[in-house]
């Protein structure tokens, strides 16, 4: 049993809230949730809409066949009934005109002007909705109440008269109610950044990663992180340095655009060896682009954004359980290794949300690696101390007593004044990028899916994992042998599991969300390992399985 | 009084004979001292510039980083420790050409650091070509013709947006300089200095004497809360007369830190102790 509802509208319509109740009616319940958000660039009108896939198994993705579209206006269906089931259905209000046969009007509107609420017309179909499938309706006082808080009474009015309104037409497997939370990856990345122990974050909103900073503003009060809003993203990313340098565990982000601004101050965090992590929630580029929409086009700029040399470790959010644990971690390898981390998202899997298990708080740990200033054996503390492997002690300023430390953008002496002199050059390139071959100890390989024996290989990363697991189900129910590598440490490259697999296949397919397959560039670069065959998509719009399977058979299998 | 030689630096000093700078670092030192100001407490934030080496020459906290971009990092800075006593010591190039956004955006925060702007009306370190503040026609090595765009005025732009602080001084008046960067690190808020100073290699107009023919002190009777008059002052440079002294001061100004509970009336952020496991309250919100 798998059910796909689209509510569609234009800005302002209220779809947000209508979707949020559905979602939490069926959580509560206890279904398996999917659902993603498409919407425009306008604050007003326009055309958006929320996908809602519920079921009693665990879903991966998002899909393109709908079961009932609810329409908050006409355009909504003229441009989704074509993916309307045959057996779908159409909830509408009366005043709107169709002759699908497929469409039932409700009087949602004059109930909603009975209940003296205009805008609780969506409740209204949200009645009929729940109705029409059977779906056990007993958690939804509580919702509207938290949804609504004083204007209870009239949404849950209007939604019981939509409830009697309707009659049941297909009675959905019921869900047995269960521990799992319903999570996106931006709010999944706030958890993270504040289980983390961020409690610096300066940023400049930019969509789709703004919702990361409203999430950390959301709890500031509980949890005392502070905000600030930068004049520009350059300010942003340095306020946070500065913040790190000072001792704090800072963080900044942005979506492409702001990245592009930041990107001096990425190789001033590889100078200064002051850790830093720095999201990127992409959206398609260059420049505006497509700024509501979802692409993976920033990894082969973010591979060596800024002049010069730095190390710097890029890891890829593959599903909002990534998006907490992987922040979290990155957050303690920044400070391990004193580098930039970047983490790299969407706008789809940030707007994106999933059931999944809660999330397990025993194991986190905080690691500053922040040295006192007894562990300083050196009269004078040399900041950039050479060692073995490159990391110095960290001192912060203004908590190490008797001692100063000094950071410069210059190339610099141990102790951190600018200095040209060949030799000390040499040492700290060297210092600084040995931290490259230190990060390789802490690569996590790639997830694989499929058999051992494959004759096709398929290499992936970040939020398409969940849609081409989904593929893989049907490729691989064709008989076809077919595996799949989603990376998520994208960089340093992690290896061991990319020369086992791809050694003895008919083609290594690259499924990337750009145009130039920025992947599979970097597979081939780091390990000579070549992409056959590409299945790539740059038109804004996350691919689904049912995509994949059929490029792969054009395109790969060369079967049409 | 702390000994000034506790703010002695060992780097090796790379300014030219004679150089401004060196009557405001000695201005510097003399004013921490007389603040008594440890150096592990003091944090000095710079960009890039021959002033923005400052910083290296002062035993003491140092942020060096890039061109244009010495307030950002001093503002987190102050913000991630409160207990740091936070002063941005840049060039006339670095703070009103590439960092003039995050100027403006300072003085609206009334961040509580001080910004000493060393403003020899030229580029230094670049050799020679015009600053934000050099005048209109002036000849220089990349403007052969004489500058084409007017000077920027930091003083009336200052008091333009009602800033808590903002004073000018002169590298030939150590004892005046030391005065206002005394006053200026300790005023809650955000704090200008504009300190004209002689650039002996590249400006041979705005020299020491140029600078000693017409700067003058304001009188006892001059009052920087009279915006008015402040803005009249601002607006003062050149034959007839360059004031110095605190030109504006808005008394009834919190600073931004005065002004934001969290960071107020907590411990410093960098001092902030935090268990994973109360991060597992925030999960309702997704049941």
């Amino acid at each position: 049993m798998k059910y796909n509802i689209l509510i569609g509208g234009a800005a302002g319509q209220g779809i947000e809230t209508i979707s949020f109740v559905l979602e939490k009616t069926l959580l509560r319940d206890g279904y398996e949730i999917y659902s993603n958000k498409d919407y425009m660039s306008r604050v007003r009108g326009g055309h958006n809409f929320t996908q809602i896939r519920f079921s009693n198994h665990e879903l991966l993705s998002h899909t393109k066949k709908i079961d009932v579209i609810v329409a908050l206006n006409e355009e909504t269906i003229e441009i989704h009934k074509c993916n309307l089931k045959s057996d779908g259905l159409i909830i509408a209000d009366e005043s709107i005109k169709c002759d699908d046969k497929r469409f039932k009007a409700y009087p949602l509107k004059k109930i909603a002007e009975q209940v003296e609420n205009k805008r609780a017309e969506n409740i209204v179909a949200l009645g009929v909705l729940l109705k029409s499938f059977d779906i056990e309706v007993s958690p939804i006082e509580g919702i509207l109440k938290e949804t609504f808080e004083k204007y209870f009474e009239s949404n849950m009015t209007a939604f019981n008269k939509g409830y009697e309104l309707a009659e049941v037409r297909v009675k959905v497997d019921a869900a047995t109610p269960n521990e799992k939370i319903l999570i996106n990856g931006n709010d999944a990345l706030g958890l993270g950044a504040v289980a983390g122990g961020v409690s610096f974050y300066a940023g400049y909103p930019m969509t789709p990663s703004t919702g990361v900073i409203s999430y950390l503003v959301e709890h500031n009060h509980k949890t005392g992180i502070f905000f600030e809003q930068a004049e520009d993203e350059i300010a942003a990313i340095n306020m946070s340095l500065g913040a790190s340098f000072a001792g704090a565990r800072a963080m900044t982000g942005s979506s492409g655009g702001g990245l592009s601004l930041m990107t001096e101050s990425l190789g001033l965090i590889g100078m200064m060896e002051t850790p830093l992590v720095v999201i990127d929630v992409q959206r398609p580029g260059p420049a505006t682009g497509l700024p509501t929409r979802t692409e993976q086009s920033d990894l082969s700029f973010l591979l060596t954004a800024s002049h010069g040399e730095i190390p710097r470790m890029v890891i890829a959010l593959r599903s909002p359980k990534d998006a907490f644990y992987q922040t979290i971690r990155a957050l303690n390898l920044a400070d391990k290794y004193q580098i930039l981390v970047i983490i790299l998202s969407d706008q789809f899997l940030a707007d994106s949300k999933m059931t999944i298990e809660p999330f397990d708080f025993s194991n986190i740990v905080i690691e500053r690696h922040i040295a006192d200033v007894s562990e300083i054996e050196d009269d004078i503390y040399k900041r950039y101390k050479l060692t073995d492997d490159g990391i110095s002690k960290r001192l912060i300023p203004c908590r190490s007593k008797g001692q100063i430390v000094i950071t410069d953008s210059d190339e610099h002496t141990e102790y951190g004044h600018i200095t040209e002199s060949s030799e000390v050059r040499n040492h700290m390139m060297d210092k600084r990028m040995n931290k490259m071959k230190l990060l390789e100890t802490e690569l996590i390989e790639p997830n694989y899916y499929g058999a051992d024996d494959i004759d096709h290989l398929i290499v992936c990363w970040g939020s398409t994992e969940g849609i081409v697991r989904d593929a893989l189900d049907m490729l691989n129910g064709e008989d076809l042998k077919v595996g799949a590598l989603v990376f998520g440490d994208v960089y340093p490259l992690p290896t061991k599991l990319l020369y086992k697999y791809s050694k003895d296949v008919k083609n290594i397919i690259n499924i990337e969300q750009n145009y130039t397959g920025q992947l599979a560039k970097l597979i081939r670069q780091e390990t000579g390992v070549y992409c056959n065959k590409s299945i790539l998509k740059y038109d804004g719009r996350q691919i689904i399985a049912e995509e994949i399977v059929e490029r792969f058979k054009g395109d790969v299998l060369d079967v049409r | 009084m702390l000994d000034k030689k506790i703010y002695d630096s060992f780097d090796e000093n790379a300014w030219c004979p004679g150089c401004g700078n060196f009557g405001i670092i000695n201005a510097l030192k003399g004013a921490l001292s007389e603040l008594e100001l440890l150096p592990e407490d003091i944090l000095l934030v710079s960009g890039i510039g021959q002033a923005a080496k400052t910083p290296h020459y002062v035993n003491a906290n140092v942020f060096n980083g890039l061109h244009g971009r010495a307030l950002p990092p001093a503002f987190g800075a102050k913000i991630a420790n409160k207990d740091l006593n936070v002063i941005v010591t840049s060039g006339d190039g670095d703070m009103y050409g590439e960092g003039g956004n995050h100027l403006l955006h300072n003085i609206r925060r009334n961040i509580d650091i001080a910004c000493f702007v060393h403003n020899n009306q030229i580029y230094g370190l670049t050799k020679g070509q015009g600053s934000p503040t050099t005048d209109v026609c002036q000849v220089t090595s990349l403007q052969p013709d004489g500058v084409r765009i007017s000077a920027f005025n930091p003083i009336s732009f200052a008091v333009s947006q009602k800033i808590g602080f903002v004073a000018r001084s002169f590298s030939g008046d150590p004892e005046h300089l030391k005065d206002i960067m005394k006053q200026a690190i300790e005023h809650k808020g955000f704090a200008l200095v504009d300190i004209l100073q002689p650039c002996v290699s590249f400006n041979k107009v705005n020299t020491a004497k140029w600078y000693s023919e017409r700067v003058y002190k304001l009188d006892q009777d001059y009052d920087p809360n009279d915006i008015e008059m402040a803005f009249k002052k601002s607006l003062e440079f050149g034959d007839d007369g360059i004031p110095l002294g605190v030109i504006y001061k808005d008394p009834n100004r919190n600073s931004f830190i005065e002004n934001h509970e969290l960071i107020n009336n907590s411990k410093p952020l960098v001092d902030r102790k935090w268990n994973p496991k109360d991060t597992e309250q925030f999960l309702n919100d997704f049941r």
